[in-house]
């Protein structure tokens, strides 16, 4: 089987051990996570993990039914790039003069549709949010100008299809109280 | 020993009581029936040994010598009575100590609840006197664990614990509690878990699954039922033989299901797997139909994968779905508990006979009885075999001994001759292996079954790994009957070094204690045989015995296990010689 890039999704409950669970299913099974990001998700009190992996289908399965299982995952998904909108942001804090010096930095801000988030005496800093090669093209085209820090997040996604977490929970509900 | 004993006045109090943390852990285990449970005390958990040195008249608390000893306690209390085993130890080098427990509880699904002490709230993270991350390190091999630094969060969790533990695939749960929640006093009250919001333990039946299950078996012509400890969890054996009963499919079994069926069953056609029987070996690459029931195709009983029923379409039955699809693609899975599935089943089924099918099954077997066990069970050389051993138990006990086994030759050959009239019956390490999980098991299982005859068989080497515990045997008078098969080897790595490393026995040649001077020394009687017209006798006063006693055999120092599966290869592969 081939390896592909899927975004596995995980909605759960808010618990401190969870991240380190989720993150030892793919060390026991030697499996690189590529991006992860954890944040709240579109239900209150449930949390989202996005992570980024590139392996082949079967092992995505296994893992997204090692996941499901935990007792604090509501639900688990994998979806492959076509059927999610997804996004990484990344900053880069340059050396200020360079952006009065350098015309071609000015062209290179306008064209990658990147943001100036803050300009100091010293440095300023340029935030661009995208898929994953916009952000290392236009890491490249800076990159000879001299970038003084640079930093990418984890993917963020959501997929094209609906969710039905909402569903779930309220279909659990009654029986726990 | 008796059962549940609901403990009222701890479990239905509408109103709160103002009590420890400490003496609110005592109360949740007894609200939760618990009447037993092994452990090991120290500085962070004394306030909770305070409490059940108070209770103790409810709650009976097993010191065993070791903490994984307390472990496999709980694991052979759990196995064979179907409850939650408890097991107790202190923070840092006593948790630690159960790390080996842990995990052959969650490769083998028992259901096990651990409490160990933490340090205080405060000096948490500072690297404090038996400070561990006892979270971190057993993550991976629970089901669930949680550190507890409130008083007031502890009848909640440890409610939490025992419902994870017990419910749908069951495993083990640990539980941290600081020192400071043990001290502090809130106010308690305990209610029971009946669901956790993120999880579904048991997944409800499809009607259109078992339709499509029952179709495949009504039309195959060569079907074969393999079923797994998803049977005895499920308590589904009843189930189980009506199924092979009525569709006339013959049934064979892994390690960890053995004895849901008897023995003696016509249609029970032996184990699978590395060591399994040479019948159900061949035929799962002639079969057109494998009926997987509650059990997940673990390598030892699949051997290579590429070649594993590739000719056979494939039903699993099987409560965890994370299992299915993991090693053998299901043309049709079966969701949900066992016995509830396999009920539905059972209507949907026709009556069948698979007469020819069946007599494959015998011919087999014939030609594995000429090659192997004749020899094992009957041997005409001089030297006592193992399998003559495990015979002799099975007539002194009359096939109803709860037989608990350690890792290795022993078990191999003690799971292929033990026979079985009851369910769960043969205790083991099936999934993890552990060498020293018989002893401690079998005081546990005796714990859980004080009217059955508890027999622990064990190797020469994993005997020494957990052998303290014949002081817990002394102490308590536990009435186990404990065979040690002395090979002076580390015999199972010794087979392999010998069929695959050119008989290189590094490290397995054992110079072994006296073992009876040993046992004697915890004042359990005890007898050593080496010949073969003293065996008979000597297992028949062992087994009539009431009271504690340890046989030393001295077997054939370099007899392998037959028939064997080499890893790697094809279940058709297995070799007989
Ligand atoms: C804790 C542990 N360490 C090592 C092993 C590897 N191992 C498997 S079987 C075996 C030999 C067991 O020897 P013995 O207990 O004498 O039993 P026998 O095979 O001779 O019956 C060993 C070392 C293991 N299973 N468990």
């Amino acid at each position: 089987m081939e390896k592909e890039w899927f975004t596995i999704s995980v909605y759960s409950e808010n618990n401190v051990g969870l991240l380190n669970r989720i993150s030892g299913i793919f060390l026991k099974r030697h499996i690189n996570i590529e991006g992860l990001n954890v944040s709240k998700s579109e239900i209150d009190n449930v949390s989202k993990f996005t992570i980024v992996v590139n392996t082949t289908e079967k092992w995505v399965k296994n893992i997204v039914g090692q996941i499901e299982k935990q007792i604090e995952v509501i639900k688990a998904f994998y979806h492959t790039d076509d059927e999610t909108i997804y996004q990484e942001s990344a900053l880069f804090k340059i050396d200020s003069a360079l952006l009065f010096d350098e015309r071609q930095i000015q062209n290179i801000i306008k064209e990658s549709n990147s943001q100036i988030v803050t300009v100091a005496r010293e440095f300023f800093v340029l935030a661009k949010s995208g898929r994953r090669n916009e952000i290392d093209e236009m890491h490249e085209q800076l990159k000879p100008f001299g970038i003084m820090q640079f930093v990418r997040s984890g993917r963020i996604s959501v997929s094209k299809d609906e969710m039905q977490i909402s569903n779930m929970l309220k279909e659990f509900q009654p029986n726990y109280n | 020993m008796e059962t549940i004993k609901e403990k009222k006045a701890a479990t239905n109090t509408k109103s709160t009581i103002n009590i420890s943390g400490a003496e609110a852990i005592v109360r949740c285990l007894l609200a939760e029936g618990v009447d037993l449970l092994f452990g090991y005390p120290g500085g962070a958990i004394m306030p909770v040994y305070d409490e059940l040195y108070k209770f103790q008249d409810e709650l009976t608390h097993i010191l065993t010598r070791h903490e994984q000893g307390a472990t496999h306690a709980a694991q052979g209390y759990a196995r064979v009575s179907g409850r939650v085993g408890v097991a107790m130890a202190t923070s840092g080098p006593g948790a630690t100590n159960l790390v080996t427990g842990l995990a052959d509880a969650q490769i083998d699904s028992t259901p096990m609840v651990c409490i160990t002490g933490q340090v205080t709230r405060e000096l948490l993270g500072s690297d404090a006197f038996q400070e561990t991350d006892i979270i971190g390190i057993s993550t991976p091999v629970t089901k669930w664990n949680y550190q507890v630094t409130r008083a007031s969060e502890i009848p909640e969790i440890l409610a939490k614990a025992f419902y994870i533990a017990r419910s749908g695939r069951p495993g083990p749960v640990l539980v941290d509690i600081t020192k400071n929640a043990q001290i502090e006093a809130f106010d308690f009250l305990y209610k029971k878990c009946k669901g956790v919001r993120s999880y579904n333990p048991t997944p409800k039946p499809n009607l259109g699954s078992i339709e499509a299950a029952a179709e495949l078996m009504n039309t195959a012509k060569k079907p074969l039922i393999v079923w797994g400890q998803g049977v005895i969890l499920g308590q589904a054996e009843e189930k189980l033989k009506a199924v092979i009963d009525k569709a006339g499919i013959p049934a064979a079994w892994t390690i960890m299901g053995e004895s849901a069926i008897p023995t003696s069953h016509p249609l029970n056609v032996g184990m699978v797997g590395m060591h399994g029987n040479y019948g159900p070996n061949v035929l799962t690459n002639e079969c057109d139909l494998l009926i997987a029931i509650g059990m997940r195709f673990d390598d030892r009983v699949t051997g290579s994968l590429n070649t594993y029923a590739k000719q056979a379409k494939v039903i699993h039955f099987e409560i965890d779905p994370a299992e299915i699809n993991k090693n053998v693609n299901a043309d049709v899975a079966v969701l949900g508990n066992s016995k509830e599935t396999l009920e539905l089943l059972l209507p949907l089924l026709t009556e069948n006979k698979h007469e020819d099918w069946h007599n494959e099954f015998k011919k087999h077997h014939q030609i594995e009885f000429d090659a192997v066990i004749k020899n094992d069970i009957h041997p005409t050389k001089e030297g006592l075999t193992m399998g003559e051993v495990i015979e002799e138990i099975n007539i002194a006990s009359g096939n109803k001994a709860v037989i608990v086994t350690d890792v290795g030759q022993h078990q191999m050959i003690a799971c292929r001759y033990a026979k079985f009239e009851q369910s769960k019956s043969n205790i083991t390490s099936g999934g993890l292996g552990t060498m020293g999980f018989a002893l401690p098991a079998a005081i546990g299982a005796k714990m859980g079954a004080m009217d059955r005859e508890v027999v622990a068989i064990i190797g020469d080497g994993g005997y020494q790994m957990t052998i303290q515990e014949l002081g817990v045997i002394f102490q308590h008078e536990v009435p186990v009957k404990i065979v040690v098969l002395n090979n002076d080897h580390l015999g199972m790595v010794r087979q392999w070094q010998e069929l695959f490393f050119e008989r290189r026995y590094a490290s397995t040649v054992m110079v072994n204690p006296d073992f009876v001077k040993i046992a004697e020394g915890y004042h359990i009687e005890a007898k050593r045989v080496s010949e073969r017209k003293d065996l008979k006798a000597t297992i028949q006063e062992m087994i009539a015995s009431d009271k504690p006693y340890f046989l030393e055999v001295k077997v054939e120092k370099e007899d392998n296990v037959f028939p064997m599966i080499p890893s790697g290869a094809s279940v058709s592969e297995v070799r007989l010689k």
